[in-house]
């Protein structure tokens, strides 16, 4: 699995498209920095980036490397090596070479910055962690949606789609069914309701830094509890770590089970 | 002749000297005097009581005379829980220096360390307070001065908790310098007037770091209020003055950095709004200027209850709050202009420094979370930004006529 991680990781290397990736995010961060010349306002403009970009080109990535990475995967699957490991091996390839572009392209401006000497440093580092969750995440599922469709117009369909889903419709939807509902008591709704979606759920991470004054405004006793103390923190990285692992967990099921 | 004169003017000025400044009495355990009741019972007016170092088991010290009260090396008074400490019968009192603790609890008297009751030309001041019920209370006092206290209360609950400085019908008083943590409210003043308080520090109360009502013509300048359980409400006053004061990281759903309710022509001139739940909560409060104050990092900068006339906000500078504004109704009487607002994404073509697009500072998410409190959930949300941009476009259910015609394009410098 090593060997076809490393591959991966190598192959993705060389290509254009992890160069391109990553001087997105040396430019983003190289911006919202030296002219714009505020942290918070960079911190903040940078978890919009984050939350819709990340996921985006992580699905979107993920697809495309299967699909173009098809006919050689067919090639080692004639070789005697465990299907496990080359897909999970492709899978955490593109990962990972995702992750280092966008841990680098955004930490090199802010480490030229100063971010070291700076109060933001924990902001800062949980946003390259949720990004970084979001990355394995997306990658996952797009590997899933390529897995089960030969077809690659389908494929790159459905990837949009469930970005767009996940990253729009959902909240649209749960904002909707909060007002609708909005006689009855909804906090245990509300919490329930961001858990089932990575975005959602990596923005409360976030927003458990940023804007913890504005959460606690609500009067709700289990918000007060999620918000106010480190249980929110604990539950929303232990749910991001599932999302992690379910979908894996799928890419190894269905890769075992394909037939080629 | 001369000489004669001389003796006549000697003698004049030491009696002057005698009746002025009096002579000094001094309380220790060695001394003449053991206590410092006894020490009051035996002076004259315009003594000074020298409380020397060492700990003084009393309560119910009545002074009723004019007299100096001075502590060296912060003697200590402990009341042991029996009752109140200190209680001025007389004008022109100064009491100064002393540790004071140990007030007793009481719910049908409100026993203080040190009570005032309707004197004058009073001044307490360079006075450690601790393990008090109600710390400096006065009562119908006027011209009197407070200065460089430190209060510092155990208060854990609202109900079985007093104030660290509370007024009441007073006039004219000066509060300067002090220090209030953990009591019930830092600072309560109720039908107080023409009051003076500056560079006191009140945190970590229960209640409210300040609290006011019923009292006009106030001045507040360059205090600080952090971490209190409700922040800062003043109520049902006219003609305050608020300059230079930091409200700082008042967390909770009822908590203000400053809840305003009916309170008309005052001025909020040059404060610092930081971190806090709500900035400034507004409520019935009409012809207000807020100029040069800087709202930074609070969930919502203002809040606006309804019934608000005719309030001025200019220059003041809105940084990264969640919400800049909240709004509960469609019509506007308040105006906006030449502010900065951090999430302004306007132009400047003229290059004059003020935006050429009209700011909204009103947004369709705020009026969500007014209707919906539990979709605070959805903050920052892509599918948010999307509605509040489409109602930044045509708005509908935000007051059209809310805008800042001026946004400035870089913050001020408000120092």
């Amino acid at each position: 699995m090593l060997k076809i991680l490393k591959y991966s990781f190598y192959d993705l290397m060389r290509s254009r498209w992890s160069y391109v990736y990553f001087f997105f995010y040396l430019l983003l961060g190289i911006v919202l920095l030296f002219l714009n010349n505020n942290l918070s306002k960079a911190v903040i403009t940078l978890m919009n980036v984050i939350i819709t970009l990340v996921p985006l080109i992580g699905t979107i990535f993920g697809v495309m490397y299967y699909y173009n990475s098809k006919e050689f995967t067919e090639l080692l699957l004639a070789q005697p090596i465990k299907r496990t490991s080359i897909f999970i091996g492709q899978y955490l390839g593109v990962a990972l070479s995702l992750s280092m572009s966008l841990i680098l392209g955004l930490g090199l401006p802010f480490v030229f910055y100063g971010i070291f000497m700076s109060s933001a440093i924990w902001d800062f580092t949980l946003l390259l962690v949720t990004g970084t969750f979001l990355t394995l995440i997306f990658t996952a599922l797009a590997f899933n949606i390529a897995l089960s469709n030969e077809n690659k117009i389908k494929g790159f369909g459905y990837a949009i789609l469930l970005w767009l889903f996940l990253a729009v419709i959902y909240d649209g939807i749960f904002l909707m069914s909060l007002v609708f509902f909005e006689d009855y008591p909804l906090d245990k709704f509300s919490l329930i309701g961001t858990m089932f979606n990575p975005i959602d759920l990596s923005r409360i991470l976030i927003l458990l830094k940023l804007d913890i004054s504005a959460l606690l405004g609500y009067t709700g006793a289990v918000f007060k509890q999620f918000f106010g103390t480190n249980l929110g923190f604990i539950i929303s990285t232990t749910v991001l770590s599932l999302w992690v692992i379910i979908p894996t967990y799928f890419i190894k099921r269905k890769a075992e089970r394909k037939d080629f | 002749m001369k000489t004669h004169y001389y003796i006549i003017y000697l003698l004049f000025f030491s009696f002057l000297n005698f009746s002025a400044f009096g002579q000094n009495l001094e309380v220790c355990n060695s001394c003449e005097y053991k206590s410092i009741k006894e020490a009051i019972s035996k002076a004259k007016p315009h003594d000074i009581i020298l409380i020397k170092k060492g700990v003084y088991k009393e309560y119910n010290i009545i002074i009723d005379k004019p007299l100096t009260l001075l502590g060296e090396n912060y003697p200590i008074i402990d009341g042991e829980n029996k009752g109140e400490i200190i209680s001025i019968h007389a004008d022109s009192v100064t009491v100064d220096g002393l540790h004071i603790k140990n007030v007793g609890t009481s719910y049908t008297e409100d026993y203080a360390a040190i009570r005032v009751v309707k004197r004058r030309d009073f001044v307490i001041q360079n006075l450690k307070l601790e393990k008090l019920f109600f710390g400096i209370y006065l009562e119908k006092a006027n011209h009197g001065k407070i200065l460089n206290n430190e209060v510092l209360g155990d208060a854990v609950e609202e109900y079985n908790s007093g104030n660290g400085i509370q007024l009441w019908y007073c006039k004219n008083i000066e509060i300067d310098g002090n220090t209030v943590m953990n009591v019930r409210d830092g600072i309560y003043l109720e039908f107080s007037d023409f009051c003076k308080i500056t560079n006191n520090v009140s945190k970590d109360n229960v209640r409210y770091g300040l609290h006011f009502m019923f009292s006009n013509d106030d001045l507040y300048e360059n205090n600080r209020f952090e971490s209190n359980g409700a922040g800062v409400a003043v109520m049902f006053s006219k003609r305050i003055k608020m300059y230079g004061n930091v409200f700082k990281d008042n967390w909770g759903s009822a908590s203000y950095g400053v809840l305003l309710k009916e309170i008309n022509d005052s001025e909020i001139i040059g404060n610092t709004f930081d971190g806090n739940t709500i900035g400034i909560n507004i409520e019935g409060t009409n012809r207000i200027i807020y100029k040069n104050n800087d709202f930074k990092g609070n969930g919502w900068a203002i809040k606006f209850r309804g019934a608000c006339y005719a309030n001025s906000f200019s220059h003041n500078n809105f940084l990264y709050n969640s919400f800049d504004l909240a709004y509960n109704s469609k019509l506007n009487d308040n105006k906006f202009d030449h502010n900065y607002w951090s999430s302004y994404a306007g132009y400047d073509l003229d290059k004059d420094g003020e935006g050429d697009v009209p700011y909204r500072p009103v947004k369709l998410f705020s009026y969500i979370v007014n209707r919906t409190p539990e979709t605070i959930i959805l903050l920052r949300s892509l599918f948010i930004d999307i509605i509040d941009f489409s109602e930044k476009v045509s708005p509908v259910f935000t007051p059209d006529n809310l805008l800042d015609n001026h946004p400035q394009m870089k913050p001020l410098s408000n120092d």
